[in-house]
């Protein structure tokens, strides 16, 4: 026993020890963690559980045999985050390059299978330079059973990748087909094709960074939801973020004590309007407003910057926060924001947690860029995402909501549950101006009618009543008690139940 | 007594005075321009008329669409406030000609002291002492050269119209004279409609000291002591006192005889300033006569409890002085700080926007002069005064801890404000001692002020509360449902603070025995007790029974603490974790020292430079106008201009770029 046991303790050192002293100091000396020191600030503190730390690879190819590491570069297991269930696998890049063999892939398999059947998150921290070469088909195999996994997970538990080193070919598309990816600055790339071949195929020259930092696909690509400053600061903001999230699809959001008054009233938000139609203000005030403690976890903030994605709380309980930003083209609609918000409503959806739609929306931006590019395929993705949502939905239109764009955001013919305007909103299919000079086209030259005519539609069709009149909204209600209202909603939809017809799945139009 | 009121002011003062009509039981009436029509101001006053226009010169300065809005509104009389039309003798006019009463002086009084030339001619034969200079007005730089010759460098040109600093520059040689007499004709032009200026000596290290004086129409005069405006920032005063520390018995005797004298020399009546300089060897010499309500009024309010508007409205409705000088007691000390709209790290460039969140200070010690709330718009059109805030105490040194509280429970968002310069100023050992000169700013905060450069002594209580605030976050993230049975989620007790790389250890528990908390920190045990709210952006505490002020933000392991006028971000870690974020490297902050950006909103008023010109250190690259203010953008070093993005006549925002340096 004694011997076995120095063995165990032997074996256990040698696991620990990863790419061994040098690799996890070169490691450090890039800034980056290692993977269990990761864990160590992911997990609350002394609950991990880890799995498979013998697991050795099986290739005998290019003197493999002889270089063998116990836990074959990636650590995997369970813990807690603030008490709650979550699986974790973490990729060490001091093991050849964290690269993926096939029992490295085995390992991120176990986990992902037992995470599906107790219904718990998967959470992924990334830090790899690819397939292990040596193994050849083996390690491609390894990736798609990876792949297949989470697609199978996919809306039954939140799975979430963190991007902490490189992230190249195959291997970003497990992360792709997570629900959400965050990524560290400076240190992590992701793209399917690198720089070199870049160069030699298409005489591009471009860094690792300008093709797949955390900058480009923030900003540009929209790949990823989040970037932070560093390591610590990704798993720690990790940690905020995992307590929006339920555990399954079987589950409720998690709750917790909320210090914030629900009838809090904000006198502000009554001029947050600005008198001029034409004139932006910033959604996020009313968003930090009306949230439990101005906490908001904003996604993919320098991305599709016209409409805002988020979680928050109300009276302790997470909720989906989908807003247009009056502040960048004017909160109109088009390809980039339609397929963000889409793809966070259907997240919502899948995971039961109510969205809040706040609704200032000028129509779908014109243009022969929008057109090309499909506005007609991706607005109606947002609008498939609205309309097949049997969660909690929640919207208030705050100025206006204009044409079919009114339609998509989560109106009142898509099972809105509870539809407000505020006292400015312009319901109308388009704004006056727009809609007059239409209706009187012959007429322009006479600016004088036209001018009558366009206040004259504002007065008539420009306002909430005549929607309130249908009952297409249920009332107008005082921006300054819009947290008050939104509060008492949620509570009355706590037990809200509703089913979609049976299907196999939908068929959204992708 | 009158029924009615209107008031030609906006803002804070309009507010002021409608507080105290109100209290007399008398009607207001507001105007508006269109930016104001949400303000305060106007929602407080029974009956409002919007004149229309957004700048001053389009709305508050035009005097046929304020006496109009008297006329429909029938009101009894006119206040005019400070600024804009107050000293204005056609508009004491015309108020006049509707048959109606203008609260406050006679048309001779103001024309007489409002002319800064007239009245110094006026205070020299009534032997005043006076400033050397400035009796002529200056037409042009080739007479104000010679005119410097004569009195001698350095000097300061000012507008005849002026007030408030607006208008005025200093020069130190022929070089500045030059740069800086444009910049202030235009200023004059743009903020009184008046570009006539004068030239008069600059007294070094001098002190500005007032006397309010209160005159009835019956030719009774009392005064209500003086004011020490010491503390300016570009001649426009931020912090003023009342009493002074300075002034004793014997000169207050002699300059308040001086300042009655003047106000009886003009048939003064209603309330009035007469503003002096005051040298090191208590020497005074006139400065000036302002003939309206003054900004710093409420210092005197606070220690006399001579409530000043309301005299002035009974005064104006013909009643005589119901106070002899013996009646006027005075009590105590008060301190007022002029809280503003700037950023006092950018060099106090000007700072607008919404005030997306803004409390209030209260207290019984404390007054808030303010015309915005939450959700007010700091706009460019106005004066970037946010609001004034007083302490009142019993001696001078309490009063300022007062104040260091008060600001440390001011909060405002949305806008950069000079919230903690005041802080600083107050606690500097010189101010204290009254060991100062109007220079003092500019002498001790020549590159501005910015928070996170200060240390305070006893930053152990902004660590202690770091370290209770985390604790409480995490308690509560604690508190989620579903969680796993026999998994530690206890929250320990052992904390590291991290404060510009240092590293404090820190230990937090719970003291049972006065429900408060332990917190060893810095070698030392603190006592925190607080009922702050998670999520409450202002923080209280009673740390070793000191009632402290903090506010609060925090982004995950970050904490942003402000107090006492200094900012420190923080991390709160455990011991392993500390040790983990060592490892992680500070990013590399953009280069931006190629790029010269907008510091302000506003309008390009003029570039200096072209593409490929070399411009010297501190050469003028562009003016920008904002608040009324031109604003010189100078180049920080010697280099070569690559490329300008910007044409003159542009509007700004903060930031924006405006040229490229090689």
């Amino acid at each position: 026993m004694r011997e076995i046991l120095k063995k165990l303790d032997s074996k256990r050192r040698r696991a620990v020890e990863g790419g061994g002293k040098d690799r996890q100091k070169s490691q450090h000396r890039k800034g980056k963690l290692t993977s269990r020191e990761r864990i160590e600030i992911l997990l609350d503190e002394g609950t991990f559980e880890e799995w498979d730390m013998f697991v050795e690879h099986r290739c005998s190819e290019f003197e493999m045999e002889k270089q063998k590491v116990p836990g074959d570069g990636v650590v995997t297991g369970y813990g807690t985050i603030n008490g709650r269930l979550t699986f974790v696998f973490s990729q060490d890049f001091t093991v050849f390059g964290g690269s993926l063999s096939e029992s490295h892939a085995e390992k991120i398999c176990k986990i992902m299978d037992k995470a599906l059947q107790v219904g718990a998150p998967v959470i992924g921290l990334n830090d790899s330079g690819g397939a292990r070469i040596q193994e050849g088909v083996a390690s491609l195999a390894g990736y798609a059973e990876v792949f297949q996994r989470n697609v199978l997970s996919s809306g039954v538990i939140p799975q979430i990748s963190v991007i902490m080193g490189p992230c190249a070919g195959g291997a970003v598309y497990s992360p792709a087909m997570t629900d959400f990816i965050f990524m560290v600055r400076d240190t992590s790339y992701m793209f399917v094709t690198g720089p070199d071949v870049l160069k030699t195929v298409t005489h591009e020259e471009v860094s690792h960074e300008e093709l797949g930092g955390a900058s480009t696909h923030t900003k540009k690509s929209g790949v990823a939801d989040s970037a932070f400053d560093n390591d610590v600061e990704a798993l720690f903001q990790l940690r905020r973020f995992m307590g929006f999230l339920p555990s399954s699809n079987k589950e409720k959001p998690p709750i917790r004590k909320s210090e914030d008054s629900v009838d809090r009233l904000e006198y502000s938000l009554d001029t947050l309007i600005p008198d001029n139609p034409n004139k932006p203000y910033d959604m996020k005030e009313l968003i930090t407003k009306v949230v439990d403690d101005r906490d908001f976890f904003e996604l993919q903030s320098d991305y599709a910057a016209n409409i805002i994605t988020g979680f928050a709380r109300m009276s302790g309980s997470p909720i989906g926060m989908v807003a247009n930003q009056p502040m960048v083209l004017a909160g109109c609609l088009d390809n980039n924001s339609s397929r963000k918000a889409a793809r966070f409503v259907r997240f919502c959806d899948c995971f039961n947690i109510p969205i809040v739609t706040f609704v200032d929306v000028p129509g779908f931006l014109p243009g022969t860029s929008q057109e090309y590019n499909g506005i007609i395929k991706h607005g109606a993705k947002l609008l498939f995402a609205f309309a097949e949502a049997t969660v909690p939905k929640i919207t208030i239109i705050t100025r206006k909501a204009y044409g079919g764009a009114y339609d998509v955001m989560s109106s009142k013919h898509l099972r809105g549950d509870v539809n407000y305007a505020w006292p400015q909103a312009e319901i109308a299919v388009m704004g006056p101006k727009g809609a007059v000079e239409i209706i009187f086209r012959g007429e322009l030259g006479d600016k004088e009618k036209i001018e009558k005519k366009t206040n004259e539609y504002r007065e008539k069709l420009a306002n909430p009543f005549i929607a309130g009149s249908r009952g297409f909204i249920d009332d107008v209600i005082m921006p300054n008690t819009t947290r008050k209202r939104i509060c008492r909603s949620l509570e009355m939809l706590r037990d809200k139940k509703l089913h979609n017809p049976w299907k196999k799945h939908d068929n959204i139009p992708l | 007594m009158f029924e009615k009121i209107l008031i030609a002011n906006r803002g804070e003062i309009a507010c002021r005075i409608i507080k105290t009509a109100r209290k007399m039981g008398v009607k207001t009436v507001a105007i508006c321009s269109d930016p104001d029509l949400n303000s305060p101001h106007v929602n407080l006053a029974d009956e409002y008329f919007n004149i229309g226009g957004n700048t001053s010169a389009e709305s508050y300065l035009i005097i046929e669409k304020i006496i109009d809005a008297l006329k429909k509104s029938n009101a009894d009389a006119v206040h005019p406030g400070y600024g804009f039309l107050s000293e204005n003798v056609n508009f004491r006019e015309e108020v006049h000609k509707a048959g109606k009463i203008f609260i406050g002086p006679p048309s001779q009084a103001i024309s007489l002291m409002g002319d800064k030339i007239e009245s110094k001619k006026l205070a020299k034969s009534a032997s005043v002492s006076v400033v050397p200079g400035g009796l002529d007005v200056i037409k042009d730089l080739k007479q104000a050269l010679k005119e410097a010759k004569k009195i001698g460098y350095p000097l300061m040109v000012k507008a005849s119209a002026g007030g408030g600093g607006k208008g005025m520059r200093i020069a130190f040689n022929d070089e500045e004279l030059k740069e800086n007499f444009n910049s202030a004709v235009n200023e004059a032009r743009s903020s009184f409609g008046d570009d006539r200026v004068f030239i008069e000596k600059f007294i070094e290290f001098p002190k500005h000291i007032e006397i309010q004086v209160l005159g009835d129409q019956f030719g009774n005069f009392i005064h209500l002591g003086e004011r020490e405006c010491t503390i300016q920032r570009r001649h426009q005063k931020v912090i003023e006192e009342a009493p002074s520390f300075f002034v004793d018995e014997e000169l207050r005797n002699e300059m308040v005889s001086h300042a009655i004298k003047l106000a009886k020399a003009v048939s003064y009546y209603s309330a009035g300033t007469v503003e002096f300089v005051v040298d090191k060897n208590k020497n005074f010499y006139f400065l000036e006569m302002n003939t309206r309500l003054q900004v710093e009024h409420p210092v005197t309010e606070l220690i006399t409890n001579i409530d000043i508007v309301e005299q002035m409205i009974r005064i104006a409705f013909g009643e005589k002085l119901s106070y002899e000088q013996k009646d006027i007691k005075f009590s105590g000390s008060a301190i007022e700080c002029r809280i503003y709209a700037e950023d006092s790290s950018k060099n106090f460039l000007p700072s607008i926007g919404r005030l997306t969140r803004y409390i209030e200070p209260s207290g019984k010690n404390v007054r808030v002069d303010s015309g915005v709330v939450e959700g007010s718009e700091i706009s460019m059109f106005y004066d970037p005064m946010i609001s004034k805030l007083c302490t009142y105490s019993n001696t001078r040194k309490s009063s300022i801890n007062e104040m260091i509280n008060a600001l440390d429970r001011y909060l405002i968002e949305g806008v950069q404000t000079n919230k903690d310069f005041l802080s600083n100023i107050l606690q500097n050992e010189n101010f204290e001692k009254s060991n100062y000169s109007t220079s003092f700013i500019s002498e001790n905060y020549k590159e501005g002020y910015d928070s996170f450069n200060v240390t305070l002594t006893d930053k152990q209580k902004i660590h202690a509360v770091a370290v209770f605030v985390n604790y409480k976050y995490l308690l509560r993230a604690a508190s989620i449902s579903n969680q796993l049975k026999g998994f530690n989620k206890t929250v320990g007790m052992n904390w590291q603070v991290i404060d510009k790389g240092k590293i404090i250890n820190s230990k937090i528990s719970f003291n049972n025995f006065n429900k408060s908390y332990d917190i060893y920190i810095g070698k030392k045990y603190l006592n925190l007790k607080s009922n702050w709210n998670i999520g409450h952006p202002l923080f209280s505490a009673i740390i070793d029974n000191n009632l402290s002020y903090f506010s609060i933000k925090r982004n995950g392991p970050k904490f942003l603490i402000n107090h006492n006028g200094s900012s420190s971000e923080l991390l709160v870690f455990s011991k392993r974790h500390a040790e983990l974020n060592e490892i992680m490297i500070p990013r590399k902050k953009e280069d931006l020292s190629k790029l010269l950006l907008a510091p302000m909103p506003g309008l390009l008023v003029s570039l200096l430079v072209k593409e490929k010109q070399i411009v010297d250190e501190n050469q003028p690259l562009a003016i920008i106008e904002a608040m009324k203010m031109e604003n010189i953008i100078r180049s920080e070093k010697k280099t070569k201009i690559k490329k300008i993005n910007c044409s003159e006549g542009d509007s700004l925002e903060v930031d924006q770029i405006i040229l490229e340096f090689e």
